[in-house]
Protein backbone atom coordinates (compact mmCIF):
# COMPACT_ATOMS: atom_id res chain seq x y z
CA UNK A 1 0.00 0.00 0.00
CA UNK A 2 2.69 2.23 0.92
CA UNK A 3 5.90 1.36 -1.11
CA UNK A 4 9.31 2.27 0.07
CA UNK A 5 12.19 2.37 -1.68
CA UNK A 6 15.97 1.64 -0.96
CA UNK A 7 18.84 4.06 -1.51
CA UNK A 8 21.89 5.03 0.15
CA UNK A 9 23.05 8.09 1.80
CA UNK A 10 25.42 10.05 -0.10
CA UNK A 11 25.86 13.16 2.47
CA UNK A 12 24.14 14.30 5.82
CA UNK A 13 23.43 17.92 6.03
CA UNK A 14 22.09 20.15 8.48
CA UNK A 15 18.20 20.70 7.45
CA UNK A 16 16.61 24.08 6.73
CA UNK A 17 13.66 23.45 9.07
CA UNK A 18 15.24 22.83 12.22
CA UNK A 19 11.84 21.81 13.29
CA UNK A 20 11.58 18.70 10.94
CA UNK A 21 14.60 16.74 12.84
CA UNK A 22 17.21 18.94 12.19
CA UNK A 23 18.79 16.59 9.33
CA UNK A 24 18.51 15.97 5.98
CA UNK A 25 20.40 13.60 3.62
CA UNK A 26 20.96 13.35 -0.27
CA UNK A 27 19.92 9.42 -1.28
CA UNK A 28 20.88 7.62 -3.96
CA UNK A 29 18.94 5.49 -5.67
CA UNK A 30 21.01 3.84 -8.14
CA UNK A 31 22.06 7.10 -9.70
CA UNK A 32 19.17 9.09 -9.28
CA UNK A 33 19.65 11.43 -6.35
CA UNK A 34 16.80 12.86 -4.20
CA UNK A 35 16.83 15.03 -0.39
CA UNK A 36 15.80 12.65 2.23
CA UNK A 37 14.55 14.22 5.66
CA UNK A 38 16.36 12.33 8.65
CA UNK A 39 14.00 13.43 11.13
CA UNK A 40 12.86 9.31 11.96
CA UNK A 41 16.20 7.73 11.69
CA UNK A 42 18.30 9.88 13.67
CA UNK A 43 20.43 6.35 13.75
CA UNK A 44 21.93 6.49 9.83
CA UNK A 45 24.78 7.49 8.88
CA UNK A 46 27.06 8.43 5.60
CA UNK A 47 27.13 5.50 3.18
CA UNK A 48 24.16 3.72 5.14
CA UNK A 49 21.55 2.23 2.99
CA UNK A 50 17.71 3.39 3.96
CA UNK A 51 13.80 2.88 3.45
CA UNK A 52 12.60 5.88 2.07
CA UNK A 53 9.24 6.67 1.74
CA UNK A 54 7.37 10.52 0.42
CA UNK A 55 10.83 12.13 1.35
CA UNK A 56 11.30 10.34 4.70
CA UNK A 57 13.61 7.38 5.55
CA UNK A 58 11.76 4.86 8.09
CA UNK A 59 14.54 2.74 8.39
CA UNK A 60 18.28 1.72 7.76
CA UNK A 61 18.80 -1.17 5.77
CA UNK A 62 21.77 -4.23 5.32
CA UNK A 63 22.88 -3.33 2.46
CA UNK A 64 23.13 -6.46 0.98
CA UNK A 65 18.87 -6.98 1.70
CA UNK A 66 19.10 -3.28 -0.04
CA UNK A 67 20.47 -3.77 -3.09
CA UNK A 68 18.43 -7.22 -3.55
CA UNK A 69 15.45 -5.73 -2.63
CA UNK A 70 16.26 -2.54 -5.26
CA UNK A 71 16.93 -5.44 -8.15
CA UNK A 72 13.96 -6.88 -7.44
CA UNK A 73 11.57 -3.85 -7.41
CA UNK A 74 13.42 -2.73 -10.98
CA UNK A 75 12.87 -6.37 -12.14
CA UNK A 76 9.32 -6.44 -11.36
CA UNK A 77 8.79 -2.95 -13.31
CA UNK A 78 7.74 -1.93 -9.26
CA UNK A 79 9.78 1.08 -9.77
CA UNK A 80 10.50 2.45 -13.05
CA UNK A 81 11.79 5.81 -12.09
CA UNK A 82 12.22 8.32 -9.54
CA UNK A 83 9.63 11.18 -9.47
CA UNK A 84 10.97 14.42 -11.62
CA UNK A 85 11.62 17.23 -9.33
CA UNK A 86 8.53 19.67 -8.78
CA UNK A 87 9.58 20.80 -5.93
CA UNK A 88 13.73 20.96 -5.59
CA UNK A 89 13.79 17.00 -4.12
CA UNK A 90 16.94 16.76 -6.22
CA UNK A 91 19.43 17.52 -4.20
CA UNK A 92 21.92 17.38 -6.99
CA UNK B 1 2.11 5.25 -16.17
CA UNK B 2 0.57 5.53 -12.50
CA UNK B 3 2.06 7.13 -9.31
CA UNK B 4 2.03 4.92 -6.13
CA UNK B 5 1.20 7.22 -3.39
CA UNK B 6 4.97 7.20 -2.50
CA UNK B 7 5.32 8.88 -5.54
CA UNK B 8 7.31 6.68 -6.96
CA UNK B 9 5.60 5.18 -10.74
CA UNK B 10 4.96 1.81 -11.55
CA UNK B 11 5.67 0.77 -15.34
CA UNK B 12 1.84 0.36 -17.31
CA UNK B 13 2.20 -3.14 -18.52
CA UNK B 14 0.05 -4.63 -21.10
CA UNK B 15 -1.57 -7.72 -20.80
CA UNK B 16 0.81 -10.18 -22.05
CA UNK B 17 3.96 -8.93 -20.11
CA UNK B 18 3.36 -10.97 -17.25
CA UNK B 19 7.07 -11.80 -16.38
CA UNK B 20 7.59 -14.90 -13.89
CA UNK B 21 10.17 -15.67 -12.24
CA UNK B 22 14.01 -15.40 -13.22
CA UNK B 23 15.62 -18.68 -13.03
CA UNK B 24 17.70 -17.99 -10.58
CA UNK B 25 15.27 -16.92 -8.32
CA UNK B 26 13.17 -20.01 -9.29
CA UNK B 27 15.95 -22.20 -7.80
CA UNK B 28 15.54 -20.09 -4.76
CA UNK B 29 11.73 -20.22 -4.43
CA UNK B 30 11.10 -23.80 -5.69
CA UNK B 31 11.28 -25.30 -2.04
CA UNK B 32 9.36 -22.89 -0.93
CA UNK B 33 6.68 -23.51 -3.50
CA UNK B 34 6.67 -27.26 -2.72
CA UNK B 35 6.40 -26.56 0.77
CA UNK B 36 3.42 -24.62 0.21
CA UNK B 37 2.15 -27.28 -1.91
CA UNK B 38 2.69 -30.17 1.12
CA UNK B 39 0.95 -27.73 3.61
CA UNK B 40 -1.79 -27.18 1.39
CA UNK B 41 -2.29 -30.73 1.56
CA UNK B 42 -2.94 -30.64 5.65
CA UNK B 43 -4.74 -27.69 5.35
CA UNK B 44 -7.54 -28.22 2.55
CA UNK B 45 -8.86 -24.90 0.84
CA UNK B 46 -7.79 -22.06 2.79
CA UNK B 47 -8.32 -18.16 2.14
CA UNK B 48 -5.78 -15.93 2.22
CA UNK B 49 -6.00 -11.72 2.49
CA UNK B 50 -2.94 -9.68 1.29
CA UNK B 51 -3.80 -6.46 2.44
CA UNK B 52 -1.64 -4.53 1.08
CA UNK B 53 -1.62 -3.03 -2.75
CA UNK B 54 1.76 -3.42 -3.68
CA UNK B 55 1.27 -7.28 -2.47
CA UNK B 56 -1.24 -7.65 -4.82
CA UNK B 57 0.46 -5.89 -7.55
CA UNK B 58 3.92 -7.96 -6.83
CA UNK B 59 1.78 -11.09 -6.53
CA UNK B 60 0.70 -10.88 -10.29
CA UNK B 61 3.65 -9.32 -11.55
CA UNK B 62 6.39 -11.75 -9.94
CA UNK B 63 4.19 -14.71 -11.22
CA UNK B 64 4.01 -16.50 -7.74
CA UNK B 65 0.49 -16.22 -7.87
CA UNK B 66 0.18 -18.53 -10.95
CA UNK B 67 2.69 -20.96 -8.69
CA UNK B 68 0.37 -21.31 -5.73
CA UNK B 69 -2.17 -24.41 -5.80
CA UNK B 70 -6.19 -24.27 -6.57
CA UNK B 71 -6.73 -24.34 -2.44
CA UNK B 72 -4.95 -21.63 -1.65
CA UNK B 73 -7.07 -18.39 -2.76
CA UNK B 74 -5.68 -14.97 -2.02
CA UNK B 75 -8.15 -12.19 -1.79
CA UNK B 76 -7.47 -8.55 -1.97
CA UNK B 77 -7.62 -6.56 1.19
CA UNK B 78 -8.28 -2.77 2.15
CA UNK B 79 -4.76 -2.24 1.36
CA UNK B 80 -4.61 0.55 -1.30
CA UNK B 81 -4.87 4.31 0.36
CA UNK B 82 -6.12 5.47 -2.83
CA UNK B 83 -9.00 2.99 -3.02
CA UNK B 84 -9.98 3.02 0.31
CA UNK B 85 -10.58 6.93 0.13
CA UNK B 86 -14.44 7.58 0.40
CA UNK B 87 -16.27 9.62 -2.72
CA UNK B 88 -16.78 11.95 -0.29
CA UNK B 89 -13.38 13.01 0.07
CA UNK B 90 -12.86 12.77 -3.10
CA UNK B 91 -15.53 15.18 -4.01
CA UNK B 92 -14.49 17.56 -1.13
CA UNK B 93 -10.90 17.29 -2.74
CA UNK B 94 -12.33 18.36 -6.20
CA UNK B 95 -14.63 21.47 -4.19
CA UNK B 96 -11.16 22.81 -2.32
CA UNK B 97 -9.71 22.62 -5.98
CA UNK B 98 -12.12 25.05 -7.55
CA UNK B 99 -12.03 27.75 -4.94
CA UNK B 100 -10.64 30.80 -6.29
CA UNK B 101 -6.65 30.75 -4.91
CA UNK B 102 -6.33 27.50 -4.28
CA UNK B 103 -3.37 25.36 -5.17
CA UNK B 104 -4.20 21.49 -4.19
CA UNK B 105 -1.03 19.42 -3.66
CA UNK B 106 -1.70 15.41 -3.98
CA UNK B 107 -0.41 12.36 -4.25
CA UNK B 108 -0.26 11.38 -8.01
CA UNK B 109 -2.84 8.60 -7.63
CA UNK B 110 -5.40 10.47 -6.58
CA UNK B 111 -5.42 12.63 -9.66
CA UNK B 112 -7.46 10.64 -11.37
CA UNK B 113 -10.41 9.08 -9.31
CA UNK B 114 -13.61 10.44 -10.66
CA UNK B 115 -15.70 12.00 -8.50
CA UNK B 116 -19.51 13.46 -8.63
CA UNK B 117 -17.49 16.51 -10.58
CA UNK B 118 -14.95 14.97 -12.28
CA UNK B 119 -11.60 14.31 -11.17
CA UNK B 120 -9.04 16.24 -9.83
CA UNK B 121 -7.65 15.51 -13.38
CA UNK B 122 -10.43 17.41 -14.75
CA UNK B 123 -10.42 20.59 -12.11
CA UNK B 124 -6.91 21.28 -13.14
CA UNK B 125 -7.92 21.05 -17.02
CA UNK B 126 -10.93 23.48 -16.11
CA UNK B 127 -8.24 25.75 -14.97
CA UNK B 128 -7.71 24.69 -11.36
CA UNK B 129 -4.30 23.92 -9.83
CA UNK B 130 -3.80 20.65 -8.67
CA UNK B 131 0.17 19.69 -8.20
CA UNK B 132 1.21 16.34 -7.80
CA UNK B 133 3.80 16.09 -5.04
CA UNK B 134 6.59 13.56 -4.37
CA UNK B 135 6.31 14.62 -0.33
CA UNK B 136 4.54 16.34 2.14
CA UNK B 137 7.24 18.52 2.45
CA UNK B 138 6.91 20.02 -1.42
CA UNK B 139 3.78 21.31 -0.60
CA UNK B 140 5.09 23.50 2.34
CA UNK B 141 7.56 24.45 0.22
CA UNK B 142 5.41 25.71 -1.98
CA UNK B 143 3.00 27.25 0.34
CA UNK B 144 6.22 29.20 1.48
CA UNK B 145 7.36 30.22 -2.07
CA UNK B 146 3.54 31.12 -2.99
CA UNK B 147 2.21 33.25 -0.14
CA UNK B 148 -0.57 34.59 -2.63
CA UNK B 149 -2.31 31.40 -2.75
CA UNK B 150 -3.67 28.92 -0.12
CA UNK B 151 -2.12 25.65 -0.35
CA UNK B 152 -4.12 22.22 0.74
CA UNK B 153 -2.19 19.14 0.35
CA UNK B 154 -4.79 15.95 0.45
CA UNK B 155 -2.97 13.91 3.70
CA UNK B 156 -4.34 10.06 2.00
CA UNK B 157 -2.23 7.20 2.99
CA UNK B 158 -2.09 5.10 5.89
CA UNK B 159 0.42 4.51 9.19
CA UNK B 160 3.62 4.88 6.35
CA UNK B 161 2.75 8.38 5.32
CA UNK B 162 1.33 10.05 8.27
CA UNK B 163 4.35 11.18 9.95
CA UNK B 164 5.64 12.94 6.64
CA UNK B 165 2.49 14.45 7.28
CA UNK B 166 2.65 15.37 10.62
CA UNK B 167 6.25 16.62 9.74
CA UNK B 168 5.44 19.00 7.17
CA UNK B 169 2.00 20.58 9.56
CA UNK B 170 5.11 20.95 12.57
CA UNK B 171 7.23 22.72 9.57
CA UNK B 172 4.40 24.58 8.50
CA UNK B 173 3.79 25.91 12.18
CA UNK B 174 7.16 26.80 12.57
CA UNK B 175 7.11 29.18 9.34
CA UNK B 176 4.09 30.64 10.75
CA UNK B 177 2.53 29.43 7.02
CA UNK B 178 -1.18 30.56 7.75
CA UNK B 179 -1.47 29.55 3.84
CA UNK B 180 -1.04 26.03 4.76
CA UNK B 181 -3.46 23.83 5.20
CA UNK B 182 -4.50 19.30 5.17
CA UNK B 183 -7.24 17.81 4.17
CA UNK B 184 -6.79 14.62 6.67
CA UNK B 185 -7.98 10.85 5.36
CA UNK B 186 -4.88 9.30 6.99
CA UNK B 187 -6.27 5.72 7.84
CA UNK B 188 -5.09 2.89 10.17
CA UNK B 189 -4.89 -0.82 9.30
CA UNK B 190 -5.27 -2.69 12.40
CA UNK B 191 -9.12 -1.25 13.25
CA UNK B 192 -9.78 -1.92 9.46
CA UNK B 193 -8.91 -5.60 9.69
CA UNK B 194 -10.88 -5.14 12.66
CA UNK B 195 -13.71 -4.48 11.57
CA UNK B 196 -13.43 -6.98 8.71
CA UNK B 197 -13.30 -10.10 11.10
CA UNK B 198 -16.20 -8.47 13.26
CA UNK B 199 -18.31 -8.25 10.06
CA UNK B 200 -17.57 -11.83 9.44
CA UNK B 201 -19.22 -11.96 6.23
CA UNK B 202 -15.56 -12.80 4.33
CA UNK B 203 -13.83 -15.74 5.42
CA UNK B 204 -10.25 -15.22 6.41
CA UNK B 205 -7.78 -17.66 7.68
CA UNK B 206 -4.99 -15.51 7.85
CA UNK B 207 -3.70 -11.95 6.61
CA UNK B 208 -0.18 -11.44 4.37
CA UNK B 209 0.16 -7.90 6.34
CA UNK B 210 1.81 -5.04 4.87
CA UNK B 211 5.54 -4.53 4.96
CA UNK B 212 6.34 -1.07 4.58
CA UNK B 213 3.07 0.39 7.26
CA UNK B 214 4.86 -2.29 9.29
CA UNK B 215 8.12 -0.78 9.08
CA UNK B 216 6.20 1.94 11.15
CA UNK B 217 3.40 0.40 13.40
CA UNK B 218 5.69 -2.69 14.27
CA UNK B 219 4.51 -6.44 14.19
CA UNK B 220 3.30 -5.92 17.83
CA UNK B 221 0.80 -3.38 16.49
CA UNK B 222 -1.38 -6.81 14.67
CA UNK B 223 -2.20 -8.67 18.17
CA UNK B 224 -5.52 -7.84 18.42
CA UNK B 225 -6.42 -9.63 14.93
CA UNK B 226 -3.95 -12.86 16.50
CA UNK B 227 -5.41 -12.40 19.87
CA UNK B 228 -8.75 -11.55 19.63
CA UNK B 229 -9.88 -13.28 16.12
CA UNK B 230 -7.13 -15.66 16.06
CA UNK B 231 -6.46 -15.13 12.88
CA UNK B 232 -2.85 -16.14 11.22
CA UNK B 233 -0.53 -13.71 10.66
CA UNK B 234 2.57 -12.64 8.89
CA UNK B 235 4.81 -9.44 8.01
CA UNK B 236 6.32 -9.87 4.67
CA UNK B 237 8.21 -8.27 2.51
CA UNK B 238 7.32 -7.38 -1.81
CA UNK B 239 10.09 -9.79 -3.35
CA UNK B 240 8.70 -13.33 -4.70
CA UNK B 241 11.10 -15.45 -2.16
CA UNK B 242 9.71 -12.90 0.61
CA UNK B 243 5.83 -13.09 -0.34
CA UNK B 244 6.24 -17.03 -0.66
CA UNK B 245 8.08 -17.09 2.87
CA UNK B 246 5.16 -15.31 4.37
CA UNK B 247 2.66 -17.63 2.61
CA UNK B 248 4.93 -21.20 4.34
CA UNK B 249 4.44 -18.76 7.70
CA UNK B 250 0.38 -18.85 7.60
CA UNK B 251 0.26 -21.91 5.94
CA UNK B 252 2.24 -23.94 8.96
CA UNK B 253 0.17 -21.77 11.42
CA UNK B 254 -3.57 -22.90 9.96
CA UNK B 255 -2.29 -26.41 9.63
CA UNK B 256 -0.82 -26.32 13.38
CA UNK B 257 -3.95 -24.45 14.32
CA UNK B 258 -1.31 -21.78 16.23
CA UNK B 259 -2.34 -18.30 15.19
CA UNK B 260 0.86 -16.39 16.17
CA UNK B 261 2.29 -13.04 14.59
CA UNK B 262 5.47 -14.04 12.19
CA UNK B 263 7.74 -11.51 11.09
CA UNK B 264 9.02 -13.58 7.16
CA UNK B 265 10.56 -9.35 6.73
CA UNK B 266 12.70 -8.82 9.79
CA UNK B 267 15.54 -7.30 7.76
CA UNK B 268 13.10 -4.11 7.83
CA UNK B 269 10.26 -4.42 10.22
CA UNK B 270 11.37 -4.17 13.86
CA UNK B 271 8.87 -5.92 16.28
CA UNK B 272 8.25 -1.87 17.87
CA UNK B 273 8.45 -0.63 14.21
CA UNK B 274 9.80 2.84 14.25
CA UNK B 275 9.06 4.43 17.47
CA UNK B 276 10.36 8.27 16.60
CA UNK B 277 7.93 7.92 13.16
CA UNK B 278 5.05 7.35 15.54
CA UNK B 279 6.03 10.32 17.92
CA UNK B 280 6.03 12.29 15.40
CA UNK B 281 2.12 11.05 14.17
CA UNK B 282 1.24 11.49 18.09
CA UNK B 283 2.58 15.04 18.27
CA UNK B 284 0.06 16.15 15.46
CA UNK B 285 -2.41 14.00 15.42
CA UNK B 286 -5.42 11.64 17.27
CA UNK B 287 -7.05 8.95 16.82
CA UNK B 288 -10.73 9.80 14.96
CA UNK B 289 -13.59 7.86 13.62
CA UNK B 290 -13.62 8.01 9.79
CA UNK B 291 -15.59 7.10 6.31
CA UNK B 292 -14.03 4.31 4.43
CA UNK B 293 -15.20 3.55 0.95
CA UNK B 294 -17.95 0.99 1.33
CA UNK B 295 -16.93 -0.09 4.80
CA UNK B 296 -18.35 3.46 6.51
CA UNK B 297 -17.63 4.61 9.56
CA UNK B 298 -14.78 2.55 11.56
CA UNK B 299 -14.43 4.25 15.20
CA UNK B 300 -10.74 5.58 15.89
CA UNK B 301 -9.99 4.18 12.07
CA UNK B 302 -8.17 7.13 11.04
CA UNK B 303 -6.40 10.43 12.19
CA UNK B 304 -7.54 14.21 12.95
CA UNK B 305 -5.67 17.12 13.90
CA UNK B 306 -4.92 17.59 17.32
CA UNK B 307 -6.68 20.93 18.63
CA UNK B 308 -3.36 23.02 18.60
CA UNK B 309 -3.12 22.60 15.31
CA UNK B 310 -6.83 22.63 13.59
CA UNK B 311 -5.71 25.98 12.29
CA UNK B 312 -4.36 23.87 9.47
CA UNK B 313 -7.76 22.02 9.02
CA UNK B 314 -8.83 22.76 5.28
CA UNK B 315 -11.92 21.06 5.95
CA UNK B 316 -12.66 24.12 8.80
CA UNK B 317 -10.95 26.62 6.82
CA UNK B 318 -12.47 26.32 3.73
CA UNK B 319 -16.08 25.35 5.04
CA UNK B 320 -15.64 21.85 3.52
CA UNK B 321 -17.63 18.81 4.66
CA UNK B 322 -16.87 14.73 3.42
CA UNK B 323 -20.56 13.68 2.64
CA UNK B 324 -21.83 9.90 3.58
CA UNK B 325 -19.65 7.69 0.86
CA UNK B 326 -21.64 6.15 -1.97
CA UNK B 327 -20.42 3.87 -4.97
CA UNK B 328 -20.03 5.42 -8.55
CA UNK B 329 -23.13 3.69 -10.70
CA UNK B 330 -22.31 0.23 -10.79
CA UNK B 331 -19.32 0.09 -9.42
CA UNK B 332 -18.09 -2.64 -6.93
CA UNK B 333 -14.18 -0.92 -5.82
CA UNK B 334 -16.56 -1.43 -2.34
CA UNK B 335 -16.38 -5.30 -2.44
CA UNK B 336 -13.38 -5.77 -3.97
CA UNK B 337 -11.56 -3.82 -1.05
CA UNK B 338 -13.10 -6.22 1.31
CA UNK B 339 -12.30 -9.23 -0.17
CA UNK B 340 -15.52 -10.22 -1.13
CA UNK B 341 -15.29 -9.87 -4.96
CA UNK B 342 -12.88 -10.67 -7.23
CA UNK B 343 -12.82 -8.00 -10.03
CA UNK B 344 -13.83 -10.16 -13.13
CA UNK B 345 -17.03 -10.61 -11.22
CA UNK B 346 -17.66 -6.98 -11.60
CA UNK B 347 -19.74 -5.77 -15.10
CA UNK B 348 -17.78 -2.84 -16.16
CA UNK B 349 -14.24 -4.42 -15.21
CA UNK B 350 -12.48 -4.52 -18.40
CA UNK B 351 -15.44 -2.87 -20.39
CA UNK B 352 -16.76 0.31 -19.45
CA UNK B 353 -13.97 0.47 -16.46
CA UNK B 354 -10.33 0.35 -17.60
CA UNK B 355 -7.11 1.80 -16.82
CA UNK B 356 -7.65 4.19 -19.45
CA UNK B 357 -11.35 5.07 -18.70
CA UNK B 358 -11.63 4.44 -14.50
CA UNK B 359 -14.86 4.23 -13.21
CA UNK B 360 -13.66 3.32 -9.87
CA UNK B 361 -10.05 3.89 -7.78
CA UNK B 362 -9.15 0.44 -8.07
CA UNK B 363 -8.48 0.71 -11.43
CA UNK B 364 -7.05 4.14 -10.78
CA UNK B 365 -4.52 3.33 -9.18
CA UNK B 366 -1.01 1.69 -9.52
CA UNK B 367 -1.90 -0.41 -6.26
CA UNK B 368 -5.52 -1.07 -7.10
CA UNK B 369 -6.59 -4.60 -7.21
CA UNK B 370 -8.81 -4.04 -10.70
CA UNK B 371 -5.59 -2.80 -12.27
CA UNK B 372 -3.57 -5.11 -11.21
CA UNK B 373 -6.09 -7.93 -12.65
CA UNK B 374 -6.47 -5.92 -15.45
CA UNK B 375 -2.56 -5.62 -16.65
CA UNK B 376 -1.61 -9.13 -14.94
CA UNK B 377 -4.65 -11.08 -14.30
Amino acid sequence: MCLAVPGRIIDIRKDDAESVGGRVGTVDFQGTRIEVSLAFTPEAQESDWVLVHAGFALNVLNEQEARETWQYLKMADVVDEIPASSCNQRAS
Amino acid sequence: MGILDCGFRIAESDKDKRTLLPTTSQAQTRPLVERIAALSDRTGPVQLMEVCGTHTVSLFRSGVKSLLPRSLRLVSGPGCPVCVTSQGYIDAACEAARRPGVIVCTYGDMVRVPGKAGSLEQQRASGAEVIVVYSARDAVKLAAERPDREVIFLAVGFETTAPATAAAVIEAESADLRNFSVLVGHKLVVPALSSLLSAGDVPIDGFLLPGHVSVVIGVQAYRPIVEIYRKACVVAGFEPERMLRGIVCLLEQIADNAPRLDNAYSVAVRDEGNPIARQWIERVFEPADTIWRAMGVIPKSGLALHERYQPFDALARFGLAIEADYDPPGCKCGEVIQGKLEPSACSLFGTQCTPAHPIGPCMVSSEGTCAAWYKYG
